[in-house]
């Protein structure tokens, strides 16, 4: 009975979380189903091969750079104000970085692997390009919202190493998508 | 001495410091990603004929992680107190197990409902227990996956001497989520047809 009551507590205890990411998943989920997401699919072939890397590699990234952040201020290393300090500086720029970086690669990769394999594909250039702006839009915004929430909550006395979790997998799903849509929709007007 | 630590301290904020340990592993985990990808792309007439799978796919994505991180993180608590037993009888191990599968239950029943409301309004409807049924026997052994990851995570870090948090947590949610669009592909596969 009572290992019955416990399980009910750590059910209890996890659920607002999961809500919270189940939330996120589904708005996500509802953008990739939508029609003009699906054109963008058929359209640029390759699309779906690199959409799990494109929505995975976002919470490492990021989820990185908010666990560096909170280690900073608990260590006093950082000051929870958008500052040109050096450090801080630095790991916004190596985001950026990775975060870019790595929307190319998995566009040249799934471009190669389409070749490989012998299949339609996309022209790499249409790839790249739908990468890029997405992963610039969703770079910017996650980054300085990610920063504002984990400062915020920093100075009302929270403690940000239990929120970067929720907080990246929800703007991560928010935003990745609309910007992956709205890459698209500009890729099928230029090319 | 304490400038020193200053210098140190610094060294591991440059950018080159972040980008060469981020990055390589960044590469690997997409090609590893390319791996669900594939099975995407496989099943593009499957997905882009029923868009309301395509519903599903986030969360199969993130949820698998996000089970195994809560169970993987709660063995490793345990672990760091010394109160671990690896042992069919130790009754707290059955506990966790049990409350991960009744968050699983409930998180994808609910992903089932929501994806027939979302599949009525702007995808294609498809019956609602034909997504209940996906939603949740693609769940829930997405759940049994994490939880058997996250026990043998757990044990080989416990073997080895490893702190959990830095080495199995992510392998495990990383590779919850590779393999959630895996299972929901199979799942799907098997329902539809």
């Amino acid at each position: 009975m009572e290992g019955r009551q416990s399980a009910w507590r750590i059910y209890r205890e996890s659920l607002p979380i999961l809500v919270v990411s189940l939330a996120g998943g589904i708005f996500a989920g509802s953008v990739l189903g939508s029609e003009g997401m699906t054109e963008g699919f058929e359209r640029f072939p390759g699309m779906l091969l690199l959409l799990p890397a494109f929505l995975a590699t976002r919470g490492n990234v990021y989820g990185a750079l908010g666990a560096r952040i909170s280690s900073g201020l608990h260590q006093g290393m950082i000051d929870p104000e958008f500052s040109w300090d050096r450090r801080l500086v630095n790991a916004v720029a190596a985001s950026f970085i990775n975060g870019i970086g790595v929307s190319v690669f998995i566009a040249v990769l799934s471009w190669g692997i389409l070749q490989v394999l012998g299949r339609e594909s996309a022209r790499l250039i249409e790839l790249i390009s739908i990468m890029v702006v997405s992963g610039v839009f969703t770079s910017t915004t996650l980054i300085f919202g990610l920063l504002t929430l984990v400062f915020a909550s920093y100075e009302y006395g929270l403690d940000p190493d239990n929120l970067i979790g929720p907080i990246v997998t929800t703007l991560g799903d928010f935003f990745g998508v609309v910007f992956l849509f709205i890459a698209l929709t500009v890729a099928e007007v230029i090319f | 001495m304490a400038a020193a630590d200053a210098d140190d301290a610094l060294d591991t904020w440059t950018i080159s410091h972040i980008v060469g340990t981020m990055f390589p592993i960044l590469i690997g985990l997409s090609m590893l990603e390319m791996g669900s990808g594939y099975v995407l792309e496989k099943l593009q007439a499957t997905y882009l004929g029923n868009p309301t799978l395509l519903v599903l796919v986030p969360v199969m994505i993130g949820m698998g992680g996000n089970l195994g991180a809560i169970l993987s993180s709660r063995l490793s608590t345990r672990l760091h107190l010394g109160v671990l037993e690896f042992d069919v009888r130790d009754e707290v191990l059955w506990t966790n197990v049990l409350a991960i599968l009744g968050l699983a239950a409930t998180v994808f029943s609910a992903l089932g409902v929501a994806a027939w409301v979302v599949g009525q309004l702007i995808a294609e409807p498809m019956a609602l227990s034909e997504l209940l049924l996906i939603s949740i026997s693609s769940g829930m052994s997405l759940a049994v996956i994490a939880i058997g990851l996250s026990l043998a995570a757990t044990y080989v870090s416990y073997t080895r001497g490893l702190d959990p948090d830095d080495t199995t947590i992510p392998v495990v949610t990383n590779l919850c989520d590779i393999l959630g669009v895996v299972v929901l592909s199979g799942v799907a596969i098997v329902v539809l047809n």
